[in-house]
This record gives structure tokens, C-alpha cells and sequence, in this order.
């Protein structure tokens, strides 16, 4: 299942699933993740998966490109084994003008209104393709291709912890503050990177699934974990 | 029991516990983090009769001061650093690579690394701190690790667990190389870019600009042209890769790097020459050398070795 594999550097190896990014092709990343991971193999250091990739680093101490190279083309793994995780995390965002930054833009953009734009993007079941690069961040989808628009021309500096994005075919959650160019919808009190759960510190895992669902201000600040 | 405690006079630019990083949590975005130098981190333990993997303070730049607050350490400091000791009231010069007791009341100031970038400051016994997802290791932007994940603050005291000084005396013979070449191999989007500029990044000087911090090192020179896609699909990033976004100006992903990035890989330097590489410091220039994976192995052993060589000889 994996096209190929290459060297990133002189200690990863870069595991090809093809250029597509889509469900099935990130099925098969989170399979090979899951397995090798079990495993336990000798000299691995970490494993990123993304939606059509899969990043291997090794200690160079412990093993070589070539050894492991091998190592992971003996791994089988059967087609049909691959379902889909039934969890669904729902996730309470407010999409108050406070926090829904960008929706102005969208709206002009997309010749939608507001609300249009909300209706298309609440209470519909996304797809964890991956998480990262900032702590826990997860990177969902697929959206309604109607309120589909690319990153900002230039990034904010800060989002805000919390603020919940679109672009593209995707959706995010800022998990820290950080710089970042993702259409701002709203934002989540809902925790999704907790430091001090060192079993289980991110609350959406890659092949899980995702909802957002609309809470008012004052739900909002009830709940308010990321304070 | 003696308690034996520091208090951090002036914290310095970015001092930080770290060890040898953290593993196993690329696919949740916490990046590898440690030591920068590698090499230099483990001398400094070594030079205090620590474990390999003690946790000890890195500085950037400019280091802590810092003040014996009770009791006695016993410490090393390694890279180029210049400091100096004020014990029982006397302004001593300090030399890296040399072990040095301190009592209550007397002083280390960390002044200035010289011409490098980081430096470590080790004591023995090692600092009374707590791990988080298997390391000592601090990654400020996720607030994860040692001193809940902060960088050392001004007025804060730290205990040693426990000092003994049976490693005085220790010292070793080192100077660091300051050589601005750096080898690489070929990125994993290596045929994204011109042919001209693949000449020009394999043979012209790049500045090392002052956008350069534990994330990443920004680079200046010969804009680097890409002839298909400014952006690809998001995916996995280690330390080393050096990736080109639209601009053209190359970005090197530092031990703190996002876990997860969208721009083409030039290229990833090798394992071998990363503690050479954190240690350039901006306005410096790099050139970068292309090799092949056979070669940078062979390379890695050899830096490995006169690793353990050097730390054998303490």
C-alpha cells in the first residue's frame, strides 16, 4: 500500500501513499501509524502521519535508512482490517462577530450570508485526518465545497486559543495561540490540548470524528476551559 | 540534609532546561526539542559525573546570572562562552570545560557566547525538576516540560538534588569548530526548483539572518525558484529539512520546528553537521554542500566517535 519509500535526510524515512487527500488514502497512513507504532521497532524515534504521508524518524545510532527501509516494507497489512473509528467527539463552538473574525470575508467572498455559512459548516461530521503541528491541533474535513476559500493573504500574527477555521477543503482548531492564515468561524471553550493528561493529552485523534455545534456567548464563557 | 539552592539573578535570552529531547510525539505536534548541540550537552554532564541525560540550562547568547542562594554546586559550562565566578567576593575569569565549586553566596555570570550561539551550564547532581511526556526538555510555544514548560525566569530558584564534588577537577581539551559549511541531501522536492537555483543554493553563500531562534534558522542569499508549486500538501517535518516557501528565501527547521508544514523540502541537512549548524550565528554566512546518504552515514560514525572519544577522555 505504500508507493514508495525515500530518505528524508539520514534519518527518516519518507513513506509515499500518493498525491491524493482524501479518506481512504489517510485510512491507510493511520493503519501503517498504528501498527508500526504497536511494534515497537528498534531505533524508531517518531512517526508523523499526515493526509498522504507517513514520516519515520530513526536514532542513526540504532539503525540505518537501508535496515529499517526493510523492516517497513515486510509490514502487511490488509485492506479490509481498515475501518472507520465510530467515535464522535462534538465540539461546542460560539460563533458570536467576537469571535468569528473572518466571517465578513467569507460572506463577501462567497456571495453567502452568515448564516448560509454557518448552516453549511455546523453540525456536520468531519474526518481527523491528522494532527499537529502546533500541539493537538487537528486537521478536519471535508467542508461543504460551497464555503470552500483559501488562507488569508496575510496571516494574522496571533489567532487566538480556541479559534476555530476553514480553508480550503478543511477545518482546524487553534489549540494555542499562534500564528496562523485559517478563516476564523468562532471559537471553542472546549480544552483540546490538555499538558497535564500526559496518557491522552489531545482530545481529537487522527481518523476520528469531529462536529461543531453552536453554543451562545453565555455557554460559551460557562464553559470556558482554555482561560 | 544540606539543601543546596540557586537563584537566577538575570535570566539571560532564552535559557531553558533541556536534555536529550523527546520522542515518540511528532503525530500529536510536540516537536523532538533537547539540546540544540548535542555534542556539548553531553560533555557538560559528563563533566560533572551526571548521567547522559541529566537535564541542564541552555543559553542563547547571553546566560544566566546566577547566585548561590544555599549550600554548595559543583558545574561546568561548555560551548565558546565567555563568564566569570565571583567566589568569596574575588572576580574570577572563567574557562568552559572545566569543573568549578561554588558556595553559598558566590556568583556565575554567564556574560556572552563568542561567535557561537548556545552554550549549557551543568551541575551536579543535576537540578530537582519534573519531566513531562518523557523529558526534562522545555518547549515554550506548547508550554510543555521542565518548570512548567517556561523559560527560566528572573528571581526564580531552583534546588540541585544532590552536590558532591568528587568531580572536581574534571576538564577536558576541546575547541569547538567553527567550519560554515554544511553538507545535505537532496529534499524530498528537490525537482521543484530551477536548475540555476539549485546550482546557485550548492555553491553560493546564504546569510544566517537574525529570524533564526529554536524553531528555525532563516536564511538569506540567491533567491531559490521554484518551477512547479509554491505549497504541497501538508506532511511530516523533522529537524534539518530545509524548506522553501514562496519567497524564496530557504528556512531551516530547528530542534522547536512545526511538526506538520506545507513547503516544498530543498533539502535536509545532515545528522552530522547539526551541532555545527545551531551554532552559526545570524549575520554569519553558510554554504551548503551536496552528498550522498551512503557518505553522510559514513559521516554520522565519524561524528559519533569522536563523541564518545572526547567524552572518554573526561
Amino acid at each position: 500500500m505504500i508507493k514508495n519509500i525515500s530518505n528524508l535526510g539520514d534519518a527518516a524515512l519518507y513513506c509515499d501513499f500518493g498525491n491524493d487527500v482524501d479518506q481512504k488514502t489517510n485510512f491507510k497512513v493511520i493503519k501503517y501509524f498504528e501498527n508500526i507504532k504497536k511494534q515497537n521497532i528498534k531505533g524508531i524515534t517518531n512517526l508523523t502521519p499526515s493526509y498522504n504521508k507517513l514520516i519515520i524518524s530513526f536514532d542513526l545510532n540504532v539503525v540505518n535508512f537501508k535496515e529499517l527501509k526493510t523492516q517497513i516494507e515486510d509490514i502487511k497489512i490488509s485492506e479490509n482490517k481498515i475501518k472507520q473509528n465510530q467515535k464522535i467527539i462534538k465540539i461546542p463552538t460560539c460563533c458570536d462577530d467576537e469571535f468569528a473574525l473572518d466571517i465578513e470575508r467569507l460572506s463577501s467572498k462567497l456571495n453567502l450570508t452568515k448564516k448560509e455559512i454557518l448552516e453549511k459548516y455546523l453540525n456536520k461530521e468531519y474526518f481527523c485526518y491528522m494532527t499537529g503541528f502546533i500541539a493537538g491541533m487537528p486537521f478536519l474535513g471535508d467542508i461543504d465545497k460551497k464555503i470552500r476559500l483559501e488562507r488569508l493573504e496575510t496571516p494574522r500574527v496571533k489567532v487566538p486559543k480556541g479559534a476555530v477555521g476553514i480553508t480550503e477543503q478543511f477545518a482546524n482548531i487553534y489549540t494555542f495561540e499562534s500564528p496562523g492564515g485559517w478563516n476564523i468561524l468562532g471559537s471553542t471553550p472546549t480544552k483540546i490540548f490538555d499538558q497535564a493528561n500526559e496518557k491522552q493529552p489531545t482530545l481529537i485523534c487522527p481518523g476520528d470524528r469531529v462536529l461543531f455545534y453552536e453554543i451562545n456567548k453565555k455557554e460559551y464563557f460557562k464553559i470556558n476551559g482554555n482561560k | 540534609m544540606e539543601i543546596n539552592k540557586i537563584t537566577v539573578l538575570r535570566e539571560g535570552i532564552n535559557s531553558t532546561f533541556q536534555d536529550l529531547g523527546r520522542s515518540n510525539f511528532y503525530h500529536i505536534g510536540l516537536p523532538f526539542s533537547g539540546a540544540m548541540d548535542k555534542r556539548n550537552y553531553l560533555i557538560s554532564n559528563k563533566l560533572v559525573g551526571n548521567k547522559y541525560n541529566e537535564a541542564v540550562i541552555e543559553f542563547a547568547y547571553q546566560g544566566p546570572l546566577i547566585k548561590i542562594e544555599d549550600g554548595n554546586i559543583n558545574f561546568a559550562i561548555s560551548g565558546d562562552v565567555k563568564f566569570n565566578l565571583k567566589k568569596n567576593g574575588k572576580l574570577i575569569n572563567g574557562d568552559c570545560y572545566k569543573n568549578y565549586n561554588l558556595s553559598k553566596n558566590d556568583e556565575v555570570d554567564i556574560i556572552s557566547t563568542n561567535n557561537s550561539v548556545y552554550g549549557y551550564f551543568a551541575v551536579s547532581g543535576g537540578f530537582d525538576l519534573k519531566k513531562n511526556f518523557g523529558s526534562f526538555s522545555t518547549h515554550v510555544r506548547s508550554n510543555i516540560g521542565a518548570n512548567n514548560g517556561n523559560k527560566i525566569q528572573k528571581d526564580e530558584k531552583f534546588f540541585i538534588k544532590d552536590f558532591n564534588d568528587k568531580h572536581a577537577n574534571k576538564s577536558l581539551k576541546y575547541m569547538n569548530s567553527k567550519i560554515e559549511y554544511i553538507r545535505i541531501l537532496k529534499g524530498t522536492n528537490f525537482d521543484y526548483f530551477f536548475e540555476q537555483s539549485i546550482k546557485e543554493f550548492t555553491s553560493k553563500e546564504f546569510l544566517v539572518t537574525k529570524l533564526s531562534d529554536r524553531m528555525g534558522m532563516r536564511l538569506q542569499g540567491p533567491k531559490i525558484k521554484n518551477l512547479k508549486d509554491t505549497n504541497i500538501r501538508s506532511e511530516g517535518l523533522i529537524k534539518g529539512v530545509i524548506q522553501v516557501p514562496a519567497d524564496g528565501n530557504p528556512i531551516i527547521m530547528l530542534s522547536d520546528h512545526g511538526t506538520i508544514g506545507g513547503y516544498p523540502k530543498i533539502g535536509v541537512v545532515i545528522s552530522a553537521d547539526y551541532d555545527r549548524l545551531v551554532q552559526i550565528p545570524p549575520g554569519k554566512k553558510i554554504k551548503f554542500e551536496l552528498i550522498e546518504l551512503k557518505e553522510a552515514e559514513k559521516l554520522y560514525k565519524l561524528y559519533q566517535m569522536e563523541t564518545e572519544n572526547l567524552l572518554s577522555q573526561i
